[in-house]
């Protein structure tokens, strides 16, 4: 394999230098000492750290957002998993069609989405609530999962399965103890990028929070536009860490590329 | 094999998909065709929505050039976007792919992992960095670039840089795939042929990695043109591009009406360009996909 050259590597460097350089200054500005925007010249200082715990409607969002995430996730993959099979196993008129309509929500704009949304749970009167944020967010989770499930049901030896069969068990058996097991890494995967996707979801979220119920993103986005101060610079940091533990985690349990790029390899 | 028995295998991928299926009809379809409906709807400063069939939406979109702008706007932005993610992320995929072990997967780590940090949290970044005081305008100050500071925020400019650092990402992944594909040996072939390395980059890798560049030009001029934090943080509240201007009429003057026909137009224009771009993309590029 033919090796980079030093105008190539130049380049390399002035990327990462783009990629990384508003990441990095948001976790440099998140440790000043100053009362004010400032990079950290005299000492670092968490004090804007701890002024997040003093700002309850950040703890209050922040709190929201996990369990609006773990649960639109777990269901986004219950729903997903028989789905998968279905799509995955049979050939059936409008295959293609179901496909296209699971996969619909990455197609949609998210303000369309949102504003939908906003229209349909106003009209039948859970507005603003957390069951619609529940249901909207699975709804834009569920591609997430579903790619990820539908590859490892695609990949699946059925030679084992029809073993399982032939021994005996039952569909249910068989499914519990021969096709889940098979297609456990696709599942879990598919359940963490959903988490994270329902997690970070900003855009159409804005649309259906209300003040009572509302997600970290979308608190941090409202807060943003009236000022910006270290206290946002902290919780983005905050947030920036979390999300880096998950995707290391995420790197080691699946890889990154084959997450992002698909099956195809 | 009986009849009772045929009928149970058409219909067991139904009885599987039919838990989504039935979510995706009720919170998918159902409010998207409402949204629609809303967009015909008429809208008073006192009755609220009058929910009577009128092309006044339509029409004000049509003929008045405060939409048309926002809308020429929008285009514009994405256009850009989308030039500048495939100039410095299709090069960037390919000098990746050149990579050896250990690099190479850290590297696409640390090109891919921002794809997963929030959006608001990268925005905020930028605008940190694009502040009349923030380190860009410091650094091209320092630097005798410019002679006084250069107004990056509440700018189209600063709009552009922010966005092709959240979408770049797309890109690097589109090409990346379709490098995956590409037999090294072919390279191997033209070179020991006496080809240079500019051509061999040009007659033989281009070519198949041009579907690459173009799907994912297409995601991220879909997502650019339907951007909405982004925009909002970086173009504060008035330079308005079509999704924060959705936004503004639905959480703001309340003429939902309108708002709803400007989403719709956002989606059909989104819409047309996607499947446009495929169409293209399929008929120029059938003999990759084979």
């Amino acid at each position: 394999m033919s090796r980079n050259g030093p105008l190539a590597l130049a380049f390399h460097a002035l990327f990462i230098g783009f990629v990384l350089a508003p990441i990095v200054i948001v976790c440099a500005v998140a440790f000043t000492p100053e009362g004010y925007l400032s990079l950290p010249s005299h000492g670092l200082s968490l004090r804007w750290f701890r002024a997040i715990a003093d700002y309850p409607e950040f703890v209050r969002a922040f709190r929201d957002s996990l369990w609006l995430a773990a649960l639109s996730s777990s269901i986004a993959v219950l729903l997903s998993v028989p789905a998968a099979l279905a799509i995955a196993r049979y050939r059936f008129t409008g295959r293609e069609a179901l496909l296209a309509l699971f996969m619909s929500p990455l197609m949609i704009p998210s303000v369309v989405l949102g504003i939908a949304f906003l229209r349909f749970f106003t009209v039948i009167g859970i507005g603003g609530t957390f069951i619609g944020l529940v249901l909207s967010h699975i709804v834009i989770v569920m591609p997430f999962a579903l790619r990820l499930v539908l590859a490892a049901s695609t990949g699946l030896d059925r030679a084992v399965e029809h073993a399982a069969v032939s021994l005996g068990a039952s569909p249910l058996t068989m499914f519990r103890r021969v096709t889940l097991p098979l297609i456990l890494p696709g599942v879990v995967s598919g359940w963490v990028l959903a988490f994270i996707t329902s997690f970070d979801e900003v855009t159409m979220t804005v649309f259906i929070a209300s003040p009572a119920t509302t997600t970290l993103p979308v608190r941090l986005f409202l807060y943003i536009q009236d000022n910006i101060d270290p206290l946002v610079s902290s919780v983005s940091a905050a947030l920036i860490f979390l999300t880096a533990l998950v995707m290391i985690a995420l790197d080691r349990l699946y890889g990154l590329d084959r997450l992002f790029v698909g099956a195809g390899k | 094999m009986s009849t009772a028995e045929t009928r149970r295998r058409a219909s067991t991928p139904w009885l599987l998909a039919g838990p989504a299926l039935l979510l995706f009809v009720g919170v998918v379809l159902i409010p998207i065709a409402m949204t629609v409906l809303l967009s015909f709807h008429d809208w008073g400063q006192y009755k609220g929505i009058d929910p009577i069939i009128t092309l006044k939406n339509w029409r004000d979109i049509a003929t008045d050039s405060y939409f048309f702008e926002i809308f020429l706007r929008t285009f514009r932005i994405a256009l850009m976007v989308t030039a500048i993610s495939v100039a410095i992320g299709a090069p960037e995929a390919y000098i990746l792919n050149r990579m050896g072990p250990p690099w190479r997967g850290i590297f696409l780590v640390i090109v891919l992992g921002p794809l997963l940090i929030s959006v608001v949290a990268r925005t905020l970044g930028w605008a940190l960095l694009l502040g009349s005081t923030g380190l860009v305008n410091v650094a091209l100050l320092r630097l005798g670039l410019v002679a006084a500071p250069v107004q990056f925020m509440f700018s189209e400019t600063g709009m552009v840089i922010a966005l092709v650092h959240v979408l770049l990402p797309f890109v690097v992944i589109s090409v990346w795939a379709s490098l995956q594909r590409l037999d090294p040996q072919i390279e191997n072939a033209a070179v020991s042929l006496g080809a240079s390395a500019v051509t061999v980059l040009r007659r033989i890798v281009l070519p198949q990695v041009m579907p690459g560049i173009l799907s994912g030009s297409v995601v991220v001029f879909a997502l650019a043109a339907s951007a909405f934090a982004t925009p909002a943080i970086i173009g504060g509240r008035r330079l308005k591009v079509a999704s924060t201007l959705a936004y503004d009429e639905f959480l703001n003057t309340l003429n939902w009406p309108l708002g709803a026909a400007v989403a719709v137009l956002l989606l059909i224009a989104v819409a047309a360009i996607i499947v446009g771009a495929n169409r293209f993309t399929e008929r120029r590029y059938a003999e990759v996909f084979q």
